[in-house]
Formats: C-alpha cells, sequence, structure tokens
C-alpha cells in the first residue's frame, strides 16, 4: 500500500467555509478600525494590524484551503514551511540590508 | 463496445482510485508553483517596503489611500473566496447547476474587485500620479497590478472551467482542474490580506 498521496486540497464543509467567513470578516473589520479611529497609538496599531493579518492568512489556510496536520497534508504544509523560511531570508534581508544602507547613506 | 446509461455513469462518477492519485499529484505539484508565486510576491512587498517613503516631491501614501475604497475591494474578494468554497462543496455533491451558479457569483464578484482596482489606478493616472512618477507609486502599482493580473488570470480561468463543466460535465479532470482553480483562488485572497496590510493601512499610518 502506497503512503496517502499529497493534496493541496482537502474537502471543506459549509460550516467551515462559513466560520472562516466570519472569523475572516471580523479580523479584516478590527484592522481596518484600528487604523481609522485611530484608537490606538502608531505601535500599537502597527503590531495590532500585522497581527490580525498573521491570524487571518492562518485561517485562510485553515478554513479555505484545508491544511492541517494530517499525515495527507503534511507535504503541502512541508512546502509551506520552506517557502516561510525563503520568505523570512528574503524579504527580512532585503529590508535589514536597504533600511541600513539608507541610515547609513541617505542615498535613496 | 457500448456503454448503458448506468455504466457510464458508474464511469464517470465512481471513485477511480489512479485518477484520485493523479489529482492529488497534481494539486500537490499546483501547490508547489503557488509556493513559488509566494516568493515571487514577497519579493515584490521587499521592494515596496524599501521604496515606500522614496515620494521624490511626488504624492505620499495618505493622499493617495482611501480605506473605504479598499474594505470594499477587500470584502468583495472575501466573498468570492468564499463563493468559491461553495461550488467546490456543490462539485463534491455533484449538483452541476450550483456548480456553474456558484461559480458565475464568484466571477461578478471578481470583476467586481478588479473594477474597482482600476477605477482606482485610472484615477491616480488622471491625477498625475502615475508609476512613473516616484519610486513609491512604480513599487505601489507593481505590486498591486501584479496581484490584479492574477485575479484577471483567475477569472478567464474561471470562464474556461465554466465553459468545460457545461460542455464535458463534472468529469474527473474537470473536477481535478476545479479543485488547482479554487486553490489559486483561495491563494490570491491571502496575498490580498499582505497587500492590504502593508500597502493600504500601513500606508495611512
Amino acid at each position: 500500500m502506497l503512503q496517502p498521496s499529497p493534496s493541496g486540497a482537502g474537502r471543506g464543509t459549509f460550516a467551515s467555509y462559513i466560520t472562516g467567513f466570519v472569523l475572516a470578516v471580523a479580523l479584516t473589520l478590527i484592522a481596518f478600525i484600528l487604523v481609522m479611529s485611530k484608537a490606538l497609538s502608531f505601535a500599537g496599531t502597527t503590531v495590532a494590524i500585522f497581527s490580525a493579518a498573521v491570524v487571518q492568512v492562518v485561517v485562510h489556510l485553515h478554513y479555505f484551503l484545508h491544511l492541517d496536520t494530517s499525515s495527507t497534508e503534511r507535504w503541502n504544509v512541508m512546502a509551506l514551511l520552506f517557502t516561510g523560511t525563503v520568505l523570512f531570508i528574503l524579504v527580512g534581508g532585503s529590508l535589514w540590508i536597504m533600511f541600513n544602507l539608507h541610515d547609513r547613506t541617505m542615498l535613496f | 463496445m457500448s456503454m448503458s446509461a448506468s455504466e457510464l455513469q458508474h464511469y464517470l462518477f465512481a471513485p477511480h482510485p489512479e485518477e484520485e492519485e493523479a489529482t492529488a499529484n497534481a494539486s500537490f505539484g499546483f501547490w508547489i508553483y503557488l509556493m513559488s508565486d509566494c516568493i515571487l510576491f514577497a519579493s515584490l512587498f521587499a521592494t515596496f517596503v524599501t521604496l515606500s517613503r522614496s515620494y521624490a516631491g511626488g504624492p505620499t501614501s495618505q493622499e493617495i489611500i482611501h480605506l473605504g475604497h479598499t474594505l470594499e475591494e477587500t470584502l468583495v474578494l472575501l466573498c468570492s473566496s468564499v463563493t468559491c468554497g461553495f461550488a467546490m462543496l456543490a462539485m463534491y455533491r455533484r449538483q452541476l447547476r450550483r456548480v456553474l451558479g456558484w461559480l458565475a457569483v464568484t466571477f461578478v464578484l471578481g470583476l467586481t474587485f478588479i473594477s474597482l482596482e482600476l477605477q482606482e489606478f485610472l484615477s491616480l493616472v488622471a491625477a498625475g500620479h502615475g508609476p512613473t512618477h516616484s519610486g513609491f507609486l512604480s513599487a505601489f502599482f507593481t505590486l498591486v497590478a501584479t496581484h490584479g493580473t492574477h485575479v484577471t488570470v483567475g477569472l478567464l480561468w474561471m470562464l474556461v472551467m465554466m465553459a468545460q463543466i457545461a460542455v464535458k460535465g463534472l468529469s474527473e479532470p474537470v473536477q481535478s482542474r476545479l479543485i488547482r482553480f479554487s486553490m489559486f483562488w483561495h491563494f490570491l485572497d491571502i496575498v490580498w490580506v499582505g497587500v492590504f496590510t502593508v500597502v493600504y493601512l500601513n500606508g495611512v499610518l
């Protein structure tokens, strides 16, 4: 018997799509309202909207793309984690270098 | 050799282990493509953040961003993600008309998103704030329009799938393609979460 094949699309249910939708709308509205109302300080708002975005991405991955830790999804999750590592190096590294250069040279 | 109607029904709709495995492998391959697309978007995000204060005497992000408009786009795209999910649920239940119906709703929502985005772009260009004006505007147009181009390709893909469903019915290959289409569509909504947070919300802070 072969190992369960990798699959990028587990099956959702009506309830899972509705749950995902409600959570996503709530997270979106929280982020927009925080920015529009200026209720928090600059730093507080920044942390809040980026946290809301990260949680919303997880909500989309779980409820819309049905990613979980089951064995059929294992390679999808592995590929996602690897991509996350590449993103961290690519974006983090670029911003570190470019802002450092900016501070030292004021060229752009 | 001819098949009776019930044999044909069985051939078309009974689970075929080889076909299921082919679909699973194709989905995984498509997932790898989506991950590589993610890296493309990440490099555009890094470019945008680097140039996000390079106004070159042109408009600042506070001056060109209208959050109400962005919220509208965001909710429209989010709804289209859910209706795309409903089309998939109908597909697993072999409800051909419902699949077509939900795909049509998804198409209209996607088209609404693209028209809202084009409206924003055209009003910026009309005001003389086109992509050539500053580093910030170049990065803004490149990032947002790359996402918009993906959505447009998704709309074309949806039309092709609706035609295939109408002509071929919900055969195994058509279902397999629909699964990959839904992955693409949900992925675009995830990228948009990054766009509205980094470009729009963070831009007016």
